[in-house]
């Protein structure tokens, strides 16, 4: 008989939400503790943060100095490193502050400057390391860690859900809130996965998920502008969750004129 | 006693939620230096609102905490309500009382079950103190799903729900999801009760201090989505007055901020709640509870009794709430933004959040001001820590020390923020 699977649970700069796709199974919780062996998972309790393991499952953007370390080390006693969310895989909502003077933002929310420890940008976990595989979303969800847990346990690779919000709506009878309301939706350039949630909600997708495959963002820009948005409405679309997936820092830069 | 010089370091405290460091210095049987120190890397929200509509607001403020997300949504919603002059109408105020009960419900199971009780009965983690007390633990794992579906009803998902917008909800949930509901909200209650009953027989530390507690006051209701700000010792605030008693410092080597009432610590969150508002629970909940623990109750240990007995109260809030569902003919009102200033405050799981926008014209955030519970809490939880450690002996093992520190910190179920999970405690003996 083999070894059980050793798996564990890394942190860096994020909200906790994706750690909570394991946390809230519910119940499975026990079974997925039953069927692997998980060693370091500190929220949950376990700790041992150098452990050499099977699959390391990582949340969360790089953001100082001791991470940027830190990542190197997981690296390098993992088989396979799964990154899961926005953050780690394209360096979540704090990247809104790439590019923009960190010196005068930390001045506007911490009176000592000189306290607080942070690198100009917020990165991706594949710009420091190699990445096996990745999970979008800003949450993730229980389907999806399940899912990459399971095929990676049987030897399989894992499948990658790039296609379009537009088509899970489609699949699923939601109404288009862009093509009968007029709302500026994202669906039609991001990756499903959450299950279209938002247009079954009657309201607009705003890209959670990230940018799906083969992407058409500029007719989509030129629909929203269409619709009345101003360019930095539009820009605002696109540099929200996933505002540093190349996809969508490109389109907004399109947009707005900058170089 | 023989003199002796130790140096633990104990690089991450399992079982809490945030990025930080504690120092204890012991030098000649006496606390030298016992500092909380969190150093999770900034996320800098309170900028990244500026420039951005009111309409993606409650999507934004969400992204602070996976665990709370509602409690931000609800606050931020509140505060852009104010400042538009908006008001929803009942329906909207009852379902997000509904969705916050489901949180509730969600963070406090969470923490019960995975993050506290081990400590009490001797286990690493949640999941070794199952292979023992299977039953308990699934019915705790059973009950945050219960609070997770709740929040999935009304939000889509329970991690950053996608409902709340500013005016009300995104959708009105059918009422047949209502009903299935209902059932499932009605035969947790006896569960509920269970758990109360469990975590009252829990081996918990005595260790009475003197602290005060602060928590909205809803004049009907059990704080939870809006009230006054009061205190056990006499406070009584409209939200838009909180600026003038609470101030918050940055203290060297933290990213959270310390906040002070009116210079000196204060106690938020479910203990808090329970020692002012206990005779806000409904009555049939009250004849139920047991005996001890007696609330007030200046026991921190308590704590995590009070999160079981809110379990049940919004279980019985929510199943009461949509036992009076209607659907409505449009689930928000209009909003028309305009210039002005706008605070909004709510009582997260883990206590009073408050937040503070100033618009423009267009509903274009100017300025954001949060003030997160956890940060409320930091200067408490260091005099908690000095007085927890002079009761419990300095002269126990760096071990029993240390582990009396982590309990007395996961009382307040910290929430640094919502980022990583390094508390690193280096203890300095001579």
């Amino acid at each position: 008989m083999t070894a059980r699977a050793r798996v564990a649970v890394h942190k860096f700069s994020s909200c906790d939400g994706c750690q909570l796709a394991f946390l809230n199974l519910g119940p499975a919780l026990l079974d997925l503790a039953a069927a692997v062996d998980i060693v370091h998972f500190a929220e949950a309790g376990p700790v041992d943060p150098e452990a050499e393991v099977d699959i390391a499952f990582v949340e969360g953007s790089i953001t100082t100095p001791e991470d940027a370390h830190r990542i190197q080390t997981v690296r390098a006693r993992s088989h396979h490193l799964v990154t899961i969310g926005a953050c780690a895989t394209a360096g979540g909502l704090q990247a809104l502050r790439n590019g923009e003077d960190l010196e005068a933002w930390l001045g506007h929310v911490y009176a000592h400057r000189d306290f607080v420890a942070a690198l100009p940008e917020s990165t991706p976990i594949a710009e420091h390391v190699k990445v096996d595989f990745e999970l979008w979303g800003c949450p993730i969800n229980a389907r999806q860690v399940l899912a990459v847990t399971n095929a990676l346990l049987l030897g399989v690779t894992p499948s990658d859900e790039a296609e379009k919000v537009c088509l899970a709506c489609k699949r699923a009878g939601a109404v288009c809130v862009m093509v009968t309301r007029g709302v500026a939706c994202m669906g039609p350039v991001t990756r499903t996965g959450c299950g279209a949630i938002c247009p079954r909600f009657g309201r607009d997708c705003y890209a959670c998920y990230g940018p799906a495959e083969g992407v058409n963002t500029r007719a989509l820009t030129t629909r929203f502008e269409g619709l009345g948005l101003a360019p930095e409405d539009v820009a605002r679309r696109l540099r929200f969750i996933n505002n540093a997936a190349p996809a969508f820092r490109e389109a907004a830069r399109t947009v707005t004129g900058d170089d | 006693m023989t003199e002796r010089t130790v140096d633990i370091r104990v690089p991450i405290l399992a079982r809490v939620e945030g990025e930080g460091a504690l120092h204890l210095a012991i030098r000649a049987g006496a606390i030298e230096t016992l500092q909380l120190r969190i150093y999770e890397p900034p996320r800098l929200f309170e900028r990244f609102l500026v420039g951005r509509s009111f309409t993606e607001v409650p999507d934004m403020v969400a992204r602070i905490c996976g665990i709370c997300p509602v409690a931000y949504q609800i606050s931020a919603v509140n505060a852009l309500e104010d400042a538009f002059e908006v008001d929803p109408g009942p329906w909207v105020r009852d379902m997000r009382r509904v969705l916050y009960c489901g949180e509730w419900i969600q963070s406090h199971c969470l923490h019960i079950h995975l993050l506290a009780a081990p400590d009490f009965l001797g286990y690493a983690d949640g999941i070794a103190m199952a292979r023992d007390h299977g039953e308990v633990v699934r019915r705790g794992l059973a009950l945050q799903a219960l609070g997770n579906d709740l929040m999935r009803m009304l939000g889509g998902r329970s991690v950053h729900p996608v409902g709340v917008r500013v005016g009300g909800f995104h959708r009105a949930p059918e009422v047949a999801e209502v009903d299935a509901m209902l059932e499932r909200l009605e035969a947790a209650r006896a569960d509920a009760l269970a758990l109360v009953e469990w975590t009252a027989t829990l081996p918990l530390p005595d260790d009475r201090q003197d602290f005060d507690s602060v928590a909205l006051r809803h004049r009907d209701e059990y704080p939870m989505h809006a009230g006054r700000i009061v205190s056990d010792r006499g406070l009584d605030l409209d939200v838009h007055d909180y600026e003038r008693h609470f101030v918050e410092e940055h203290r060297e080597q933290s990213t959270a901020l310390f906040s002070l009432l009116d210079g000196a610590p204060y106690l938020v969150g479910p203990l808090a709640r329970l020692n002012l508002a206990r005779d806000q629970l409904p009555e049939p909940l009250r004849a139920r509870l047991p005996a001890r623990p007696s609330f007030p109750s200046t026991n921190m240990f308590d704590s995590i009794v009070a999160r079981a007995i809110e379990t049940a109260f919004a279980i019985g809030e929510a199943a009461r709430l949509l036992g009076r569902y209607r659907r409505p003919d449009a689930p928000a009102v209009a909003v028309t933004p305009r210039e002005a200033v706008g605070i909004g405050a709510s009582e997260a799981p883990r206590g009073l959040l408050w937040h503070r926008y100033e618009t423009d014209a267009a509903g274009l955030v100017r300025h954001a001001r949060i003030v997160p519970p956890t940060s409320q809490n930091q200067a408490r939880i260091e005099q908690d820590l000095h007085a927890s450690l002079a009761a419990f002996g300095l002269d126990h093992d760096d071990d029993a020390l240390r582990l009396r520190c982590e309990q007395v910190i996961r009382n307040y179920d910290p929430c640094i923020s919502c980022a990583t999970h390094f508390l690193r405690l280096t203890t300095e003996r001579s």
